[in-house]
């Protein structure tokens, strides 16, 4: 009778967390450029102008246009420098949520105004 | 009973999927949790990981579908400029809140914070869904994901409910109205 069911699957982790951690830190980064570009349009006429690449939405369009590509790209270098690898992710989870905060109060207008 | 093709749309991005999402977020915390506290099973089933990944998964089409038709459909609408001499302001939200020193901060706190804060959270949902899926079982080996996908779903939720909050505020101050009259039930006169 084999025993190889009760064996378990894995001892230890086989996919790295290097993948993981792009897709993390890659958040983070796509979060905080929300923000830097929310405050951008806010405090630019030129910035506002050049954000407002669909004229019925204005800037909100290019923001979170150009943030999803800041964020896709960001993913995409990560995710190929840290396919097969195990990366410190304790790190990354700190600089990631340090960077989703920021981008909370960031947004938050009363806040974004004081920069 | 009568609703315009405005409201009805501002139902679906905000009663529907937005609404939907606020729900879901708790379940996927306590399905998280389930999965990975100490006293879970060794070994479960395959597919409770796959549900939690298709979970999620939902979870982001829900977050995207939130924030695409809130910025695409609904928003144009709230910010539309009102033509000169336009005396009711009524079909041009933004406009009609900013006129009165009592509604004013509901759009330049509220909407101004809702419109950005709520764009974090397809990103950070997405991120949370991938991780899922592509390391399934293999995520009790990795304890900082886990703290990272917890952290993410609850951010998320945060940034959601600011949405939800001012989006039913502003709803409250200054409906976004007007286009067809879809009549959805037939009354009789009394």
């Amino acid at each position: 009778m084999s025993t190889q069911n009760t064996i378990p699957r894995h001892d230890s982790a086989l996919v790295p967390n290097g993948p993981g951690a792009a897709a993390i830190l890659a958040a983070g980064i796509g979060s905080f450029a929300v923000a830097v570009l929310t405050v951008a349009a806010d405090k630019s006429a030129l910035v506002k102008n050049l954000l407002a690449i669909y004229k019925p939405t204005g800037a909100l369009s290019g923001v979170t246009t150009a943030s999803i590509v800041v964020w896709l790209a960001a993913w995409a270098i990560l995710e190929w420098r840290w396919q097969k690898k195990n990366v410190s992710l304790r790190s990354i989870n700190i600089v990631a949520f340090a960077l989703l905060g920021l981008s909370l109060l960031l947004t938050f207008p009363p806040l974004g105004d004081l920069l | 009973m009568e609703i315009t093709t405005r409201s009805l749309w501002t139902l679906i991005h905000g009663m529907g999927f937005g609404a939907l999402y606020l729900l879901a977020g708790s379940g996927a915390i306590a399905f998280l949790y389930q999965r990975f506290s100490a006293d879970a099973p060794a070994a479960p089933s395959p597919g409770k990981d796959h549900l939690l990944g298709i979970y999620l998964a939902v979870m982001a089409a829900l977050a995207w579908l939130t924030v695409l038709t809130g910025t695409y459909i609904i928003y144009p609408w709230y910010r539309a400029a009102p033509p000169k001499g336009t005396t009711s302001l009524g079909d041009y939200p933004r406009s009609l809140l900013l006129s009165n020193p009592a509604t004013s901060q509901w759009h330049l706190i509220g909407m101004e914070w809702k419109e950005h804060v709520a764009w974090l959270v397809p990103i950070a949902i997405t991120a949370a869904a991938v991780v899922v899926i592509r390391y399934a079982r293999d995520l009790k080996y990795h304890p900082q994901l886990r703290v990272a996908l917890h952290g993410f779903i609850v951010l998320s939720l945060f940034a959601a409910g600011i949405a939800g909050f001012f989006g039913a505020m502003l709803d409250k101050n200054a409906p976004v109205e007007g286009g067809q009259t879809v009549q959805l039930v037939q009354g009789e006169k009394q």
